[in-house]
């Protein structure tokens, strides 16, 4: 059977999220031999202003590259939660940053609330790791790609010398995520 | 986790021209940055350096347009980039180009018009500026990519094209395709067909840079390689310089038109999806196309006869591919993302024979597989 999921990551222009969706594209694509796309819809602004990056991933062509039907919404502000969580499919997933998203939507979806910035900056001191350790919560919990996979496409799309605390965002993130799954068994 | 082949990369459909470009032999770029183009120029700001190629950011997109001109008469490949206003600026010299018989290829990246617009959001409203906005009667090429693969593919027939008919090429992308990361397969630069243009075989004393031949093509010698000639926007005859005189100047714009008019079949490209058994035609170019070909293949897996025309090249317009698909349909079902100006185009192609249904989004929004699936099954 073949399958399309789709996946969006939202928050405001610098978080980073243009990034990471290429690093899960090329991870699909490149390190496990799936098919995959990445689009990105922002404003005139080069900082702040919504920003959103999408990743399909399927084992079959992609035709319309654009998500429409969400498998998993990546929420890092109030704003970006409220104006995509009408797109999120029945049964979704809704990550969002516990700090930044307070206000929570009532539907049919799963949601995990995650202090991803307060880990960001506390653990690894660098506010901007938020958006790597949020790729690894979605990886762990998805399981759309290996995790071979997504380390290579980290290390080969971050800037030079950053390979080191980026991976260990990844790490950050995928514990944070098992830790999810195990205190929610029903998952 | 797989071992990855080298040769398949993730690739951003303005990336993609730029390798493309850089294939087919392109070694000079000028541009003015602007979004959502600015990658082409950013990745040949990258690359020409280190294959002792020229980047230059020039004041403004009339330069860059002047520039790629020039280089070229000296015989090196050139590309501009731009998007929106920036092509707006380009026109006046486009027309240089085509008077003068100059190969250059300039890629427009849609975004919403007009003036300004919408920098960061994807259109299709340049369908009719690509071919008439620059003033006369002139020649056009203009194609359609619609997935990163053919954004390089294009990029590449661009230059072939350019080169084989002394003539600007126009690439026709959108924000969508443009900035759009998907799968690419980089062919071996052996496998890649390359096109330069015809060089003179005479003396230099008997060049004739205009001559009307047989292919209606003239040779065309570099600056500096002791072939001189005048080049001008003034209409001239054979020898280049302006002429006044009625018999050369029909002489020289009718070959100018029958170098594209004659060549048609040669020129024009399409691709047929599920047209031998249909009732509803769906036509589409560029991001469009995707969604048309999703919205189709879910509606004949319900059963339904729905076909696809997707122009990769839209101008010169393909008249007789359409007429050729519409003998036993019932509909033809023609979505943009401007009001309607390639369906205006296909009216007339069809002499309105068949019900045209149109479907136009001019919100910034991309027109979705259920937009299109959606009149497939409501409207009759």
């Amino acid at each position: 059977m073949s399958y399309r999921y789709e996946i969006r990551l939202s928050g405001s222009g610098g978080q980073g999220l243009i990034l990471i969706g290429k690093i899960l594209a090329e991870a699909a694509a490149i390190y496990d031999g799936l098919n995959a796309t990445q689009s990105q819809s922002y404003g005139p602004e080069a900082r702040g202003g919504a920003s959103r990056s999408e990743v399909i991933i399927s084992d079959e062509d992609i035709n319309y590259p654009k998500a429409e039907d969400l498998d998993i919404l990546l929420a890092l502000t109030q704003e970006a939660c409220d104006k995509y969580v009408k797109d999120l499919k029945p049964g979704g997933i809704l990550l969002i940053d516990s700090q930044m998203v307070k206000k929570l939507p009532k539907e049919n979806f799963k949601i995990i609330s995650l202090p991803i910035i307060q880990y960001a900056t506390e653990r690894l001191g660098k506010f901007m790791v938020a958006n790597i350790i949020s790729l690894g919560i979605i990886t762990t919990i998805s399981n759309l790609v290996s995790g071979d996979a997504i380390k290579h496409a980290i290390k080969a799309r971050v800037p030079k010398g950053t390979e080191g605390i980026n991976i260990k965002a990844y790490h950050t993130g995928k514990e944070m995520a098992e830790k999810w799954l195990k205190e929610h068994p029903e998952n | 986790m797989s071992q990855p082949n080298p040769k398949i990369k993730m690739m951003q459909g303005n990336v993609a021209c730029a390798e493309g470009a850089i294939a087919a032999g392109c070694r000079f770029f000028a541009g003015y940055p602007i979004t959502p183009s600015s990658e082409i120029a950013e990745t040949m700001s990258l690359k020409l350096p280190a294959l002792d190629g020229n980047f230059i950011q020039m004041e403004d997109e009339i330069g860059a347009m002047g520039a790629v001109i020039g280089s070229s008469l000296v015989g090196v490949k050139s590309l501009t980039a731009t998007s929106g206003p920036g092509f707006s600026l380009k026109q006046e010299n486009i027309g240089f180009a085509a008077i003068a018989e100059i190969p250059v290829v300039i890629i427009n990246v849609q975004r919403g018009g007009p003036s300004t617009g919408l920098p960061t959001k994807p259109a299709q409203g340049d369908v009719m500026q690509s071919r008439w906005g620059t003033h006369g009667d002139h020649p056009a090429i203009v194609l359609c990519p619609s997935s990163v693969e053919e954004c390089y593919f294009m990029t590449i027939r661009a230059f072939n094209l350019s080169e084989e008919y002394r003539t600007p090429v126009i690439v026709l992308s959108d924000e969508i395709i443009g900035h759009l990361t998907e799968k690419i397969t980089i062919p071996h630069h052996s496998d890649i067909d390359i096109i330069n243009r015809l060089k003179p075989q005479s003396d230099p004393e008997n060049y004739l840079p205009y001559e009307n031949t047989e292919t209606y093509i003239p040779a065309m010698a570099n600056f500096g390689e002791g072939y001189r000639y005048h080049v001008t926007g003034l209409v001239h005859d054979e020898t280049g310089f302006p002429t006044n005189d009625s018999k050369k100047i029909e002489e020289q714009l009718t070959r100018l038109y029958n170098k594209i008019e004659k060549n048609h079949d040669k020129i024009i490209d399409v691709s047929e999806y599920f047209c031998d058994d249909m009732d509803t035609l769906i036509i589409a170019y560029g991001a469009v196309a995707r969604s048309a070909k999703q919205s189709m293949l879910k509606a004949r897996q319900e059963g339904h006869k729905v076909g696809l025309l997707k122009l990769n090249t839209i101008w010169p317009f393909p008249e007789k591919q359409i007429v050729k698909l519409c003998q036993n349909i019932k509909r033809i079902i023609v979505p943009e993302m401007n009001f309607g100006q390639l369906a205006h185009e296909i009216e007339w192609a069809t002499r309105r024979a068949i019900p045209i249904i149109k479907y136009n989004k001019i919100n910034g929004e991309p027109i979705t597989p259920l937009d299109i699936y959606n009149i497939l099954i409501n409207r009759k």
